[in-house]
């Protein structure tokens, strides 16, 4: 359903996906894997056809380069964050997005069940909550019923609540012989989702694991996501750094990867620079951001996976 | 050569909507949008407001007979619309695609079954539909007053002015569109728009003006240069469709009389034209190559 031959891109000089082949067949689940800067966001890209690259992508036998407006057809995306006209209503919005896929007898009613969005057609898009957003791409991208569904770590600017309602109806979704390439640094995810893992790092695809036997490396023992008020999240992220994180902004708040031993210092640095964390959530095993260093500054060892090598 | 696979097939038989579709669904969307943003309430306002202040003085200043052929209120009129239909077109180009871009929306219109081309039309189209309706309001208020004043002897003026007023509110618009699609945000891209506008409306003129001075131009390269601003083109266009000749305009407008004659509208038709029609070239390339993102 999904060819990537070779797949080069670069931004100026540096490559963001280097030489990757990928493929997808009808039905399969296809999780993108890596941490922030591995390349999974620009594969997606240039899958939708966004980005200008080297190599060959083909959806449904169809060459994005040459016909992107057809292959695009084929696909449903939803991305990390919907950007979208906030004056617009709801139910506007799913039949201007309608008309662009070409269905003309749509019932927004219907497409906003199906998320469980009913009844909230008439509102604004500016009055959603951030989940409530996600699941009008959701149903965006669901317009047609389209063959493949393509999603851009369409949790991370949820809470916990929001990301497991929301997983919970792509489950739903994806069981219909669908074909589904995601990309997500939340294993619990991939593990409701995938079927395959494809791990790239630093533009590269360096293994496809099937979802049963994947288990990223140990040195990600676990991701600290810190709500943070708006104004302190820049401080608080100079703050970690300086102890020796490698913090990173998301959503709500900021991410902080450590490992098993250090998940409390994170809270020690920020108590002494003065900074109030408003809520916490622990993921295991996230690839959000780049390897974690240790308070001291000590960089983890990597654990050597036992996945198989099927690249 | 590629195999399209057969499960695509199913829901690929429904073809993408044409070119013709897209445009147009998006061009509405981009005139309901503007019809009730802010600056196309602040802009007409304002042209309404100060044409009708135009008309009031120059039909008062004709003894209440109103005004024929190339009379003072035309010249107020000319002015007004020099001023203000450029920047009102110029910022709304300018705020159109980089805005879009800088929250995403251009990347996720993009990633439906719609072309760039399809986009920048959609827009344009859209926006220039509501540079239309603003014009249309505020010289028809103009013209509702000084019928009501002193009876508007030649509405065929009023309708040349409208015409031209689009047309330059085209090539504007097209002048800010380049620039936003060249442009990462869309406060930048609003602000490079202001100093163009800045530039047509005082910068070249004086420029003009310096260089016939410094390097004694010959009247002939004078006027070439002139042609080289919309907003000149406008104002010589407007006065030669109402008056047919350009006495006011100096020993320019006397050479550019007598030099093309009746040619002088294909000239300025051309000239407009070029305007319009190189922005929109040069966004839809870069569109295509650069990345919305």
């Amino acid at each position: 359903m999904i060819t990537i031959t070779n797949l080069i891109m670069r931004f100026g000089r540096t490559p963001a996906v280097d030489d990757v082949s990928l493929s997808l067949d009808q039905g399969d689940a296809v999780a993108l894997w890596g941490s922030n800067g591995a390349g999974k966001t620009t594969l997606i890209r240039c899958v939708l056809g966004l980005l200008r690259y080297r190599g060959t992508i083909t959806v449904g036998g169809i060459d994005v380069r040459r016909n992107g407006k057809a292959a695009r057809m084929l696909i449903g995306y939803v991305p990390q964050e919907l950007g979208f006209y906030d004056e617009l209503r709801v139910d506007s919005a799913i039949c201007y997005f309608a008309r662009l896929k070409g269905i003309t007898n749509i019932s927004p009613a219907v497409s906003l069940q199906g998320v469980g969005l009913a009844g909230n057609g008439g509102k604004r898009v500016r009055e959603l909550s951030g989940g409530m957003k996600q699941r009008l791409a959701l149903a965006i991208a669901l317009l047609g019923d389209p063959p493949i569904l393509v999603l851009d770590e369409v949790t991370a600017s949820l809470d916990a609540l929001g990301r497991h309602e929301f997983v919970g109806l792509l489950r739903q979704l994806t069981g219909s012989g669908r074909t589904l390439l995601f990309a997500s640094h939340r294993l619990e995810e991939v593990r409701s989702l995938a079927r395959r893992v494809a791990v790239l790092e630093r533009g590269r695809l360096l293994r496809i694991d099937d979802c049963a036997r994947f288990a990223p490396d140990a040195q990600h023992a676990a991701v600290l996501h810190l709500h943070l008020s708006a104004d302190t999240r820049v401080p608080a992220i100079r703050a970690l750094a300086a102890g020796g994180f490698s913090p990173t902004l998301n959503g709500t708040g900021i991410l902080v990867p450590v490992s098993a031993e250090h998940k409390a210092a994170p809270f020690r640095i920020l108590a002494e620079a003065q900074i109030a964390v408003d809520n916490f959530e622990v993921d295991a095993a996230d690839h959000s951001s780049a390897p974690p260093v240790t308070g001291d500054r000590r960089r983890e060892s990597s654990t050597p996976s036992d996945c198989e090598v099927t690249q | 050569m590629s195999t399209v696979i057969p499960a695509a097939v199913a829901f690929a038989s429904r073809r993408p909507p044409s070119m013709a579709s897209n445009t147009f669904c998006i061009a509405r969307r981009e005139l309901r949008d503007a019809l009730k943003s802010r600056w196309f309430v602040l802009y007409t306002l304002a042209f309404v407001v100060l044409g009708l202040a135009v008309s009031f003085v120059s039909a008062a200043g004709t003894g209440g007979t109103g005004f024929s052929g190339f009379g003072r209120t035309t010249a107020g009129l000319v002015n007004l619309i020099l001023l203000v239909v450029p920047l009102m077109a110029l910022t709304a180009g300018a705020a159109t695609i980089a805005s879009d871009r800088e929250r995403g929306m251009l990347a996720y219109l993009l990633s439906q079954p719609v072309s760039p081309v399809e986009v920048l039309l959609g827009k344009y189209i859209g926006l220039g539909a509501s540079l239309l309706a603003a014009i249309s309001l505020g010289l028809g208020a103009c013209a509702l007053i000084l019928s009501w004043r002193g009876g508007v002897s030649s509405p065929q003026t009023i309708l040349w002015l409208a015409g031209l007023s689009f047309v330059l509110a085209l090539g504007m618009l097209s002048v800010g569109v380049m620039i936003s699609s060249l442009t990462r945000r869309a406060s930048a891209a609003v602000g490079v728009a202001i100093f163009v506008w800045l530039t047509l409306v005082f910068g070249s003129d004086l420029a003009l003006m310096a260089g016939a001075v410094a390097l004694h131009l010959r009247i002939n390269e004078l006027f070439a240069l002139a042609l080289l601003n919309p907003l000149q083109v406008f104002k010589m266009w407007s006065l030669h469709a109402i008056d047919a000749n350009l006495d006011v305009l100096g020993p320019a407008g006397l050479y550019a009389v007598e030099e093309y004659g009746r040619s002088l509208h294909a000239i300025f038709a051309a000239s407009l034209t070029t305007w319009i029609a190189i922005p929109l070239v040069v966004s839809s390339i870069v569109l295509a190559r650069k990345s919305p993102l």
